[in-house]
């Protein structure tokens, strides 16, 4: 790879020993994909939950700590996707105190850094979206669909480990999605319903996401009647990431990339071309409408939740009880506004709970289930149910509303 | 098919020897398994209680999110992981988790590397030449088919 001088140098070890890990990590991802240089990057965002870190990554974290701050500050604006607790909360959730003392300990380690410990993974929606055609090095899939798709900037999958190192050496290998030649369609999905409800546009990402089958896979999707407001963007994108580890899709004529037709038009028609119907929306929601009869809890996350679709679960609940666990989760820059606006307050005074800075699903879900005697669970998001199954839950995608009842029904479903 | 040699587009990592465990199916850390006993928990999985460790796990492409980054370097510290990973298609992340855990990676082949190794096979997978490849040793699987 054709490196600069001041790659070099931290190549060489100049820069201290983080650096150099950094770096080297960075040109060893970038020859696999045969990346021919770095790309300055303008953020990074890095997903560190210590149930995916586990011991062996927090202590690895740590060990930099030591470091002179010079040879440890990140050199971009960096952020930090959901933790595995709200610290809060932990005790209602009954996590136990190893948890959150790890997630303690993750936090001063990268605090030591420099890294602003945002803890959210909608920070498109609220801490500083970034412009068309900016290069980023952005962790959790639901972020950088987003990125690449609706607000048109460039980035990969970043993991915790790569976003890391892109934030401490400011560039990142320019490979997949930082190259213009990759953001081309390789399929078209034309759909023949427009979804109403946020439950239906996850369930037509998971679709789109599944069509398109992998990563490397750009689908353009024709047909919608209307332009999807910002949640229903974040349901679609979160679920065709999470069923089919897309990082970038097209909508014809509404995201920025595939505003105007005659973008795709010299490749649109020799793509492969698939038709999505309402049968097949039938079917999807049967898979993954099936119950037991009964559900334990109903969690709404993945994504966390917009001051919006807090409103909304505020409004649903109003005159009404809940009789098993409601679980509202949203990031800690929606939180103070939803407390200010009275909607947490209104949220719980139905018995629900509101939850900050955590993600169901990264928040130790198998040992909660296990702690709380949890077993099946009903959500609004399609990325939601397609990860909890891994995690011994019986998961049912129901809308909003349904999912209300449901809990106010003592989980009836 | 005895010796048999099939050259990865992408490959990381050191010289390795092992059984292969092989199915048409994706592979991602959070969404698949059960990190702690070592084995694929995910129900809807092809491979679904069967356990990895110590095996070339040959699988068809990279599923899931980003935590997979994360998890192949803290299953390494338990020695809890697969002996390598072979893929149809990878994705960035399963780049990066490999590249921190140490983990031999292979992919890109120019057929479906799942419809030619049999489940149990012995492989080799030599990632660190110029030509990276997988030589399929031994196959004393009496002609099982893989699994998916």
């Amino acid at each position: 790879m054709k490196l600069t001088d001041e790659e070099r140098a931290m190549l060489s070890g100049e820069c201290g020993p983080l650096r150099h890990w950094a770096i080297a990590h960075q040109i060893q991802v970038g020859r696999y994909f045969h990346a021919t240089d770095l790309v300055q990057i303008a953020q990074a965002h890095i997903m560190c939950d210590t149930e995916s870190l586990g011991e062996a990554g927090v202590q690895w974290l740590e060990r930099w700590m030591g470091l002179p701050d010079a040879q440890r500050r990140v050199r971009v604006p960096t952020i930090t996707d959901p933790r595995g607790t709200d610290f809060f909360a932990a005790p209602r959730l009954k996590q136990e105190n190893w948890m959150v003392e790890r997630e303690r300990r993750t936090t001063v380690a990268l605090e030591s850094c420099g890294i602003l410990m945002t803890n959210t993974c909608i920070n498109y929606q609220t801490i500083m979206p970034p412009l068309l055609g900016e290069h980023v090095a952005y962790g959790d899939t639901g972020v950088v669909i987003y990125t690449n798709s609706v607000l048109g900037a460039r980035s990969n999958f970043e993991g915790g480990p790569s976003a890391f190192a892109a934030a401490l050496t400011g560039c990142t290998p320019r490979y997949g999605y930082h190259l213009e030649a990759r953001r081309q369609p390789t399929l078209h999905i034309v759909t023949t319903f427009t979804p109403q409800s946020l439950d239906g546009w996850g369930a037509l990402g998971a679709m789109v996401g599944k069509l398109a089958g992998d990563y490397w896979s750009v689908p353009l999707v024709s047909g919608l009647e209307r332009i999807p407001g910002s949640d229903e963007m974040k349901h679609f994108g979160a679920a065709a990431a999470s069923f089919g580890s897309v990082a970038l899709f097209h909508l014809s004529g509404i995201t920025p990339e595939a505003k105007l037709a005659r973008d795709f038009s010299a490749s649109v028609s020799s793509l492969p071309q698939f038709r999505l119907g309402g049968r097949d929306l039938e079917a999807f929601r049967q898979r993954y409408g099936q119950t037991t009869g009964k559900v334990d809890l109903v969690v709404f996350s993945a994504p966390q939740l917009s001051i919006v679709e807090i409103q909304q679960v505020a409004d649903l609940l109003a005159g009404r009880q809940v009789k098993i666990p409601l679980l509202a989760i949203t990031s800690p820059q929606v939180k103070p506004d939803a407390d200010r606006m009275g909607l947490t307050a209104r949220i719980e005074a139905a018995g629900g709970t509101v939850l900050a800075g955590m993600c169901f699903y990264n928040s130790y879900a198998r040992e909660m289930a296990e702690a709380n005697g949890w077993k099946s669970l009903a959500s609004n998001s399609a990325k939601l149910v397609n990860i909890i199954g891994g995690y011994g839950y019986s998961p049912t995608l129901l809308s909003m509303e349904q999912c209300i009842d449901v809990a106010c029904a003592g989980g009836s479903v | 098919m005895r010796d048999a040699m099939f050259y990865a587009g992408c490959a990381m990592g050191h010289k390795i020897q092992g059984r292969a465990l092989v199915a048409k199916d994706g592979f991602s850390a959070r969404y698949d398994l059960d990190r702690i006993k070592g084995v694929f928990s995910r129900p809807e999985h092809v491979l679904a209680g069967q356990s990895y460790l110590g095996r070339v796990l040959i699988l068809d492409a990279a599923k899931g999110g980003v935590a997979t980054a994360w998890m192949l370097f803290e299953m390494a510290s338990r020695s809890m992981i697969p002996l390598a990973l072979v893929l149809n298609r990878a994705n960035p992340i399963m780049a990066q988790g490999a590249a921190h855990a140490g983990l031999p990676l292979m992919s890109d082949f120019d057929c479906d590397i799942t419809s030619v190794i049999p489940s149990g096979a012995l492989v080799e997978l030599e990632p660190s030449v110029e030509r990276p490849y997988l030589k399929l040793l031994r196959d004393d699987t009496n002609g099982a088919p893989s699994l998916g």
